[in-house]
């Protein structure tokens, strides 16, 4: 159970003069309950990627595998494809369209031909996993904030019980505290549903502190596969990718290079705060002068 | 799927027809167009088919192109001759079954033919070396004289320029939503003709509300950039006739006198 993609390249505008290559060779497995980030800046080809992953693109060449079967052999189910592999786009506005909150989210689960009942039991507990009550059901989906909205197009999704979901930057355009609450919701499902979660944001502090693996994708390529750690080793060539390591990690390198004897690999405040308060424990290294003050270290 | 849409599908190159003021090229289809109703003769149509080439040559443009937009047509243009050859009476050539084609009728067929051909070629070849803004600007320009009769010729371009900036936008948006809701398995190509009308719905919805959210946001942006409409509008790149431009309204009267002259006189 396993999402493989081996060296899809996709062209965008085959044959034509405003031809562009999306996605140039790229190679991943997505083991099964995996959490798994995608960063790239506009244009790295990270929407084209995961839009291969339903099917909704089709590659220009190269194979992908979903549970070991060709998804591009003949008669393969699409539609089925579309209802294990959940895609959400970034803007709810795109897929919010019936009358009331409840009736949009059995769109899905109705497109897949289930009982009446089994639709709405399925809309029932999606809507209970995004954390919208009863007293939502009846809402039109256009009256809702831009956080409420994004959930129901989440819960549209879960409603046709995917065992992968992706989120298209599921946090643009929202304030810290909506942003930080679909990413705890989206965290809450990976354990809860136990489904494999794929992220892809343009924002490391949003994933690092989430995902158990974290791809970086540059010109159509894959950059550096590692766990967060790992990846923001290379805080210096992420820089040059036009993206940026969380803050911890500056501020960590910063004191390193001060002379601290500290551990660069917090990738989170909480991490960070602790590799600190552990480094004020131990005595100064010998190379730094002694008027160096810890205290004002941290300050920095 | 933006390719296929054949409304303000500019071809770039440098070439001299590109670089002609948009009122001549708006002038000169319309005169290229009337040229062909003046009379049936078909030396007359060599005469077009001849100039046309060479503006097609002069313009750099593909000629595979240029025949895009017959494409579009081409179940008009058979209905057309089909229904002339045989409805138009006169003197029987073939009879088949009921029906009697006539000598007439098939001459009357091919003039429909070469005249509804040359119509969209002539006007292909001025979409295709104009941009719709400049084609926009173009025509405020030349029916600047209207406003005094009332006619809200700035608005009325304006409204033009805005929608015809607006297609590939709307185009987009149609693309991202349909893949928004087939991610949800929606299916808009399956079924009867009342099945896939409601499978629009699902696309319609977000797209009229994104079509309305848009034109708020536009308007709000006009707004606050100090827009109020035509009066005292002054433009950065404004249309100036150049030496070329009277140089082709020469040509195109000389082609008229042609056309004229041949329309008259010619022998068939």
């Amino acid at each position: 159970m396993s999402i493989k993609i081996e060296h899809v390249s996709h062209l965008y505008g085959e044959g034509e003069a405003f031809e562009k290559k999306a996605l140039n060779d790229v190679t991943m497995e997505i083991p099964d309950g995996q959490f798994l980030g995608v960063i790239g800046h506009t244009g790295s080809g990270k929407s084209t990627l995961i839009q291969h992953l339903n099917g909704l693109l089709k590659a220009t060449s190269g194979t992908i595998y979903y549970n070991n079967e060709d998804i591009y052999q003949e008669n393969y189910d699409m539609k089925k494809l579309r209802s294990k592999v959940g895609l959400v786009f970034q803007y709810p506005e795109h897929q919010l369209f019936e009358i009331d909150v409840f009736s949009d989210v059995c769109f899905g689960p109705k497109n897949l031909g289930l009982p009446q009942e089994e639709i709405e039991a399925r809309a029932k507990e999606a809507l209970e996993h995004v954390g919208l009550g009863p007293d939502f059901y009846k809402k039109s989906p256009f009256e809702l904030s831009g956080g409420q909205k994004r959930r129901v197009a989440i819960a549209g999704i879960l409603a046709m019980e995917p065992e992968v979901i992706v989120l298209d930057e599921p946090t643009a355009g929202l304030d810290p505290k909506g942003r930080d609450e679909i990413l705890d919701l989206v965290a809450e499902l990976h354990q809860v549903r136990k489904i494999t979660v794929v992220l892809v944001s343009h924002s490391m502090e949003d994933v690092a502190k989430y995902v158990d693996r974290l791809i970086v994708m540059d010109d159509g390529k894959v950059r550096f596969d590692g766990t967060p750690r790992e990846v923001f080793s290379h805080y210096k060539e992420l820089e040059k990718l036009g993206l940026a390591a969380p803050q911890v990690t500056y501020v960590t390198h910063a004191l390193k290079e001060k002379g601290w004897d500290i551990d660069t690999d917090a990738t989170t405040v909480e991490e960070a705060k602790n590799a600190i308060l552990k480094a004020l424990k131990r005595p100064l290294k010998k190379t730094v002068s002694e008027k160096t003050d810890p205290g004002k270290g941290a300050a920095l | 799927m933006i390719r296929d849409i054949t409304i303000g599908q500019y071809y770039p190159a440098e070439s001299v027809i590109h670089r002609l003021d948009p009122r001549v090229k708006l002038v000169g289809t319309l005169t290229f167009i009337i040229s062909l109703f003046l009379h049936r003769s078909f030396l007359m149509y060599l005469v077009a088919a001849v100039f046309l080439t060479i503006v097609i040559k002069a313009s750099k443009v593909p000629f595979r192109f240029m025949i895009k937009g017959l494409k579009a047509i081409m179940v008009l243009l058979l209905i057309t001759v089909v229904f002339n050859m045989f409805l138009t009476p006169g003197t029987p050539f073939i009879r088949i079954w009921k029906l009697t084609l006539t000598v007439e009728g098939v001459k009357q067929a091919a003039f429909m033919a070469i005249r509804l051909a040359f119509l969209i070629v002539g006007s292909s070849v001025m979409t295709l070396t104009t941009t719709p803004n400049h084609l926009t600007d173009g025509m405020e320009k030349g029916l600047a004289p209207l406003n005094k009769l009332h006619v809200p010729v700035h608005e009325v371009s304006m409204i033009m320029s805005i929608a015809l900036r607006f297609i590939p936008i709307l185009l987009e948006e149609t693309d991202k939503i349909m893949k928004a809701q087939e991610a949800r398995g929606a299916d808009f190509d399956s079924g009867n003709l009342i099945q896939k009308a409601k499978s629009l719905v699902p696309l319609l919805v977000p797209l009229f509300i994104s079509a309305f959210r848009r034109a708020n946001d536009l308007a709000m942006a006009m707004e606050a950039r100090g827009y109020r409409g035509g009066e005292g509008r002054t433009k950065m790149k404004p249309l100036i006739y150049q030496k070329r431009d009277r140089m082709a309204y020469g040509v195109l009267l000389g082609y008229l006198a042609v056309m004229i002259l041949v329309g008259r006189f010619a022998p068939f």
